[in-house]
C-alpha cells in the first residue's frame, strides 16, 4: 500500500539528493563539453594526437563504475566525493563529447579552411570564428544526448557515498523498510527532469540539425 | 632578396620592368601523378593572364601554388624577386615554414570554384573578417569598405544577408569582394563561374571585367569562358600534360591556334556550348 504521507515526509531529503544529482551532472558536463574540445583539437596534432587517443579509447573502455571507485580509493582522502565524482563523469564523458565534436570539425568542409587560409587568416580565427562555430551547431543534439545519458549515470555516485538522489533515497527506504517506494520516487524524479530536458533537446535538434 | 646574400639562388628582382610572378622549373607531384612538369613561366605586374587547358592539365595547382595552399615538390616560385616556395637559409633556399608563408601569401587573394563564403557569418562579415583580424584595419574603416565593395559587385542592400540567403551569382561576387577587401597584389580566379547556373555567369563575369577595367592587379585565371578570356586577358597560356602547350595574345590563341593540342581543346570548349 502506497503512503503519501511517507512519501511528503521523505520528499525534501530526496529534492536535496536530486539538486546534488543535478549539480554533479551539469558540472561534470561543462568538464566534458570544455575538455571534449580540447581533445577533439589536440588529436589533430601529430604524435600527441595519438597518445590522447588511447588514453581517450582506454576511458571508454572500461566501466564509469570502476573508474570511479579506483579513482575514489586512491585520491588523497582531503578530496570529497563529490569532486571526484564530477572530475571522474566529466573525463569519462569528454571521450564522448570528444568524438562527438571530431565529426563536427571534420564535416567542415574543405574548402572552409581553404577560404581561411587564402585570406591569412590566424589559426586563432580560423577555429574560432569559422570552424568552430560551424562544427560545433552540427553537434548540439548529439551533444545534448550525453547530458541526458550523463544524468542517467550519476546514481553510480552512489558507490563513492555522494549524497546524491539515490543515496539518498537508499538510506531513508532502508530506515523506515519503504524500499519500493523509495526507488518509485527516485524514478519518477529522474523523469521529472529527464523528459523536460529530452524534449529541450529535440528541439536544438530541429533547430541546428537541419542546416 | 639581396642578391648578395644568395648568390647561387639568385632570383628575379622585383624592380620597375621585373616580373612580378616566376616559376622556375616547378614540379609538382601528387603520389605518382605529375601535375606539372618543369614549368617554367612569368607574369608581369599588372598582367591579367588567363590559363586554359583539358582538366587534370595543372592550371588550378598553379593557382593553389600561389595561394600557398599546395607546396611545390620541385623548383622554385618567386613573388616580386623575393622565394615564395621557399625562404632564404644560409646561403641558398629552405622549404617555407608557416611563418614565413603566412606574411608572404597576404599578397595574393583567390576566389574559389565554389565560393567558400563563411555560412556561419553574414556578408558583411565575412568581408571584414580578414582586413580586422589580419591586417588590423578600425572596425568602422573596414565596414565602410565592405559596403563600398559590395556597391562595386552590385550587392550593397545585402550587406546583413547570410550567405545561404544568396544566390551562387551573389555569393560569388561576394567572394570577390572578400578577396579585393585584403587589397592583394595578386589576385588567383579558379574557374569562379563553373558552379553557377548560366544566366548567373554573366553578372560575375561582368564584375570581373570592371576590376580588371578599374584596377591594375594582377590576374591569374583559370576559366572555361572563352569570351571572358579573350576580352580582359593580356596573354592567354594553353596547358596540356603539366606544360605549356602554346601562349600568346588572347586574339592570336583564339583566332589562329598554331598547335593541334590548342585547336583540339579550344573545339572542344566551343562544342560543350561554354
Amino acid at each position: 500500500m502506497w503512503d503519501f504521507e511517507f512519501t511528503l515526509e521523505v520528499m525534501p531529503d530526496l529534492l536535496e539528493g536530486l539538486w546534488i544529482t543535478v549539480q554533479a551532472t551539469v558540472m561534470g558536463y561543462l568538464i566534458a563539453l570544455a575538455l571534449g574540445l580540447a581533445i577533439a583539437m589536440v588529436r589533430r596534432v601529430p604524435y600527441a594526437g595519438g597518445v590522447v587517443h588511447a588514453v581517450m579509447e582506454f576511458i571508454r573502455t572500461t566501466p564509469l563504475l570502476v573508474q570511479l571507485v579506483f579513482v575514489f580509493l586512491v585520491a588523497p582522502s582531503t578530496v570529497s566525493g563529490m569532486t571526484i565524482g564530477v572530475v571522474v563523469l566529466g573525463v569519462h564523458y569528454s571521450a564522448y563529447t570528444a568524438e562527438v565534436y571530431r565529426s563536427g570539425i571534420e564535416g567542415v568542409a574543405k574548402g572552409q579552411w581553404e577560404a581561411a587560409r587564402a585570406l591569412s587568416l590566424p589559426a586563432r580565427r580560423t577555429w574560432g570564428a569559422i570552424v568552430l562555430p560551424q562544427a560545433i551547431r552540427k553537434v548540439i543534439p548529439a551533444l545534448g544526448n550525453y547530458l541526458i545519458a550523463m544524468f542517467k549515470d550519476t546514481p553510480l555516485l552512489f558507490a563513492i557515498g555522494v549524497a546524491e538522489l539515490l543515496t539518498q533515497a537508499q538510506r531513508l527506504g532502508a530506515a523506515n523498510f519503504r524500499v519500493v517506494e523509495m526507488y518509485t520516487l527516485v524514478g519518477f524524479l529522474f523523469l521529472i527532469v529527464s523528459i523536460p530536458s529530452a524534449i529541450l533537446i529535440r528541439r536544438l535538434e530541429r533547430r541546428y540539425a537541419a542546416v | 632578396m639581396p642578391p648578395s646574400e644568395t648568390p647561387l639562388h639568385e632570383g628575379p628582382q622585383g624592380v620597375e620592368g621585373q616580373p612580378l610572378i616566376v616559376f622556375d622549373q616547378v614540379v609538382k607531384r601528387f603520389g605518382d601523378l605529375t601535375v606539372l612538369d618543369h614549368l617554367d613561366f612569368q607574369v608581369d605586374p599588372g598582367e591579367r593572364v588567363t590559363l586554359i587547358g583539358p582538366s587534370g592539365s595543372g592550371k588550378t595547382t598553379i593557382l593553389r601554388l600561389l595561394m600557398t595552399l599546395e607546396k611545390v615538390t620541385e623548383g622554385h616560385i618567386w613573388v616580386d624577386g623575393e622565394p615564395f616556395s621557399h625562404m632564404p637559409r644560409g646561403s641558398g633556399l629552405a622549404p617555407a615554414s608557416e611563418s614565413y608563408l603566412r606574411a608572404k601569401r597576404r599578397r595574393v587573394g583567390m576566389v574559389f570554384q565554389q565560393f567558400n563564403l563563411f555560412p556561419n557569418m553574414t556578408v558583411r562579415q565575412n568581408i571584414t573578417e580578414a582586413p580586422i583580424h589580419v591586417l588590423g584595419t578600425p572596425k568602422d574603416e573596414a565596414n565602410q569598405r565592405a559596403s563600398d565593395l559590395l556597391d562595386l559587385v552590385g550587392l550593397g542592400e545585402k550587406i546583413d544577408a547570410h550567405p545561404t540567403q544568396l544566390s551562387g551569382g551573389q555569393q560569388q561576387r561576394v567572394a570577390i569582394a572578400r578577396a579585393l577587401a585584403m587589397q592583394p597584389e595578386i589576385l588567383l580566379l579558379d574557374e569562379v563561374t563553373s558552379a553557377l547556373d548560366p544566366e548567373l555567369v554573366a553578372g560575375v563575369l561582368d564584375v570581373l571585367r570592371e576590376i580588371a577595367e578599374t584596377t591594375d592587379i594582377t590576374m591569374l585565371c583559370v576559366t572555361h569562358e572563352m569570351g571572358f578570356a579573350r576580352d580582359v586577358s593580356h596573354r592567354v597560356l594553353m596547358f596540356d600534360q603539366g606544360q605549356i602547350a602554346e601562349e600568346g595574345h588572347p586574339d592570336q590563341i583564339f583566332g589562329d591556334p598554331r598547335e593541334e593540342r590548342t585547336k583540339s581543346f579550344l573545339r572542344s570548349v566551343l562544342d560543350n556550348g561554354d
